[in-house]
């Protein structure tokens, strides 16, 4: 008789049946499978499974509600269940862009086998014989590439609506989007690879498209290739193009930013040609959860961070992506579903609010002399920071100001602070301008060259229920303002590479000389 | 050893399912003992047949924004608007559902219509927004607009989905395998395209039409329980019993809230 029989016939074969099924479940192990579980999994997923542990509410995405068997990153179509190959990839490598960690390292072969099936315990679906996964044949990418085509079938199949015209998430639709539980979900920033779910690579990306991810508003777009409304290369091309808007590397980070000395003048605005010949640091951003009223879902996930100067001034590009352009009161739907779905410190829950995007760039008062630096997290009462505040109620205009503690902002009379943003399809650009020299040095920096200038970033999507002190936050990085080189740099070696020639020649010149002076002798 | 404990007694349970033999449970396929033949639904046996009402005042469905979906917009006369209550003359309410929810015979099955339930996207709603469709019976689900949506159930005693139809033509057929009420539809392109679907393993449901009326014919002698069911209003439940080849009257009247 057939596996897929079993159970299907209730009569007289009962019994045999009842048998042949605990033989098959018992080949795994459950017990040693809950003993990982209880350790390493329910303070998110919770005991029964139900995706409900002590850190759920402090999550978006939240954890896996085991219960359903509903699973994102599969190798089978839509409505099916993940296969155990799926699932084991899951726990290994975890899910990128959630608080899911990948468990290879920490957990043993046997340890994560165990959990496996412990997890699909807490689901009927998997003990039904008439479910079983049937995993797609997913075949290999056409060679070379064709991102015009691919671009065209992003914009006829649809893509556009949640992801946006440039891929940053901010698709006319994105606001209204929830998961099967209620919960809010954005689509995905395309130019974040190294933040999707499944992995970022092309094949990742079209596993994806063919499976969609179940229990979100991705669906599976096999159903085109059935029935012919696009061939499997249109949907590979598609693959291609969504990985060609992130970077052929996730971004590393460096400790430094370095601004070139310009001899032209300093770029104002967000969009001057003179930015493009200047390099870009990433500086990621975590939740502000040090300090009540904590934060733990920040929607701006990093900050592209340009400077430069001239002798006398200084200008600092920072751009982020965000899919809303806040205040906006079409995103008040998902602001609610954030605010309930996460907990919160207050006593009485928060009501939905047209809260501004905001920036805020964080240096010391002045250039430390040691190591020493003010606390990372905007300072205290008795070492405050100088920052620089910008807020989209008030684009083209920045405050400078004094931080005292997180939740105490001084704004300085003679701020001297300049800013031009532009937003543009999901992103944020922002210049800050400022004279490298300050009148009032016991509160506002003075920026010099050659010395490493601490300096942080903070971000506040207001759309995501960011506002106060619910933040995403960044530590202590540093910015270099290039000195002048002097002339004596490019002068030296070309003298010195002039002088050696000269004298080789002559040496060279003076054994010819003495090799035909003994010849003729 | 726990585990094997876990696997006799999930086994067991299993079991137990099947031979309740009213599919109850997604687990357990049609029973396939003593074939009861099914009985002619459309001759024979008693019909309930009655009105759903509601009381109060209904709130008024929102009018929805299609200016992102010009191909949409363009089939409307007016600002189209939300299905949440729609209701007829003197009160009385469309889209309710109403079932057999139990007193049916344990056992007796019914197979699923050959014919199809057919779905249709159409100006960026579904049509028809209630509807039934009988465990393993197909539902074809079509997009009349040239333009993306995605066709997302949200289930639990069958396994979900998520297909997307980016054009005018396409086609999807989809089974559901155990009986819920009800499987949520919705497209996540245009928020407020929403359907429901009930599953159910026999044919005794229908659907209030615009004046209230229901009718559900077919049923063999028994006490039964009628559930009726709406999106904004809940659900509400009566029995009637059948002694033969008679039209007993069920009728429901909601709260609005």
């Amino acid at each position: 008789m057939e596996a897929e029989d079993l159970g299907s016939q209730c009569g007289g074969e009962k019994v045999i049946h009842a048998l042949l099924l605990v033989a098959l479940v018992a080949t795994q192990d459950t017990s040693a499978g809950k003993t990982v579980y209880v350790k390493w999994c329910a303070g998110c997923h919770g005991d029964t499974g139900a995706g409900d542990g002590q850190g759920a509410r402090h999550m978006i995405p939240p954890p896996r509600d085991f219960t359903g068997a509903i699973y994102q990153i599969r190798s089978t179509p839509s409505g099916q269940l993940p296969t155990d190959a799926d699932l084991l990839r899951s726990i290994d490598e975890g899910l990128f862009g959630t608080a899911m960690p990948g468990w290879k390292s920490r957990l043993s072969d046997r340890q994560r086998r165990d959990v496996l099936a412990y997890i699909k315990t807490f689901s009927s679906f998997f003990a039904d014989t008439t479910q079983r996964p049937q995993p797609i044949a997913f075949g290999r990418a056409p060679s070379g590439t064709d991102a015009k085509l691919g671009r065209q079938f992003y914009d006829s199949i649809g893509c556009r609506k949640c992801h946006g015209d440039l891929g940053r998430g901010d698709g006319p639709s994105a606001p209204t989007l929830k998961d099967d539980a209620g919960h809010p979900i954005f689509a995905a920033n395309l130019h974040e690879n190294w933040r999707f779910n499944g992995g970022g690579t092309v094949e990742d990306i079209y596993h994806r498209l063919r499976t969609g991810l179940d229990g979100t508003p991705m669906p599976s777009f096999s159903d085109l290739l059935e029935q012919k409304f696009l061939s499997d290369e249109q949907l590979w091309r598609v693959a291609q193009y969504v990985r060609s808007l992130s970077p052929p590397e996730a971004p590393v980070v460096r400790d430094v930013i370095h601004a070139p000395l310009l001899a032209k003048a300093l770029p104002h605005s967000p969009d001057d040609s003179a930015w493009t010949a200047v390099d870009a640091s990433w500086f990621p951003l975590v939740g502000q959860i040090i300090r009540k009223e904590r934060w733990f879902a920040p929607a701006v996930s990093g900050v592209w961070v340009k400077a430069v100067h001239t002798a006398d001034s200084i200008a600092l590009r920072v751009v982020w992506d965000d899919r809303s352009q806040s205040p906006d009161s079409a995103w008040l739907g998902h602001l609610g579903r954030v605010l309930k779905t996460l907990e919160s410190d207050d006593s009485t829950p928060e009501q939905p609010a047209l809260w501004p995007d905001q920036l805020a760039v964080q240096f010391p008062v002045s250039i430390p002399t040691g190591m020493e630096r003010p606390y990372f997290l905007m300072g205290s009462p008795s070492t405050p920071v100088y920052q620089w505040r910008w807020s989209s109620s008030s684009r083209s205009t920045a405050v400078a100001g004094l931080a005292r503690g997180v939740d105490r902002f001084d704004p300085l009379s003679s701020a001297g602070v300049a800013a031009q943003a532009v937003y543009d399809h999901g992103q944020w650009r922002v210049v800050f301008t400022r004279a490298l020299a300050s009148a009032d040095t016991a509160s506002q920096l003075p920026f010099r060259t050659g010395r490493a200038i601490p300096v942080a970033f903070f971000a506040w999507d207001g759309s995501n229920g960011e506002h106060g002190t619910r933040m995403g936050i960044s530590t202590w990085y540093f910015l270099a303002l290039d000195e002048p080189v002097p002339a004596r740099v490019f002068i030296s070696p070309v003298l010195a590479m002039v002088l050696t020639l000269g004298l080789g020649m002559l040496v060279v010149r003076r054994a010819q000389q003495k090799t035909s002076y003994r010849r003729q002798q | 050893m726990n585990g094997r404990i876990f696997s006799v007694v999930g086994g067991m349970f299993l079991l137990t399912v099947c031979s309740k033999g009213d599919g109850s449970i997604h687990a357990a396929p049609p029973a396939a003992q003593p074939p009861t033949p099914a009985p002619d639904v459309s001759a024979a046996g008693g019909t309930i047949s009655g009105k759903v009402k509601f009381t109060g005042v209904a709130p008024r469905n929102p009018a929805i924004d299609m200016s992102e979906e010009a191909a949409c917009k363009a089939k409307y006369p007016t600002t189209p608007t939300e299905e949440n209550v729609v209701a007829g003359a003197a009160n009385a309410l469309a889209n309710v559902f109403v079932y057999v929810k139990s007193g049916v015979p344990a056992g007796q099955t019914f197979p699923a219509p050959a014919t199809s339930v057919v779905l249709d996207q159409n100006g960026c709603r579904y049509h028809p927004h209630v509807f039934g469709i009988m465990v393993g019976q197909g539902l074809e689900i079509q997009n009349s607009d040239p333009l993306l949506h995605n066709i997302k159930a949200i289930a639990k005693a069958n396994r979900p989905f998520n297909v997307s139809q980016p054009s005018a033509g396409m086609k999807t057929t989809r089974t559901f395998s155990a009986p819920e009420v009800m499987v949520n539809l919705e497209c996540n392109v245009h928020g407020w395209m929403k359907a429901f679907l009930g599953v159910r393993p026999d044919p005794f449901f229908a659907v209030s039409k615009q004046d209230g009326s229901f009718t559900i014919s077919g049923l063999p002698p028994g006490t039964y329980t009628i559930e009726a069911w709406h999106e904004k209003f809940g659900t509400q439940t009566a029995t009637v019993t059948i002694a033969g080849t008679e039209t007993k009257p069920a009728n429901f009247t909601f709260a609005a809230h």
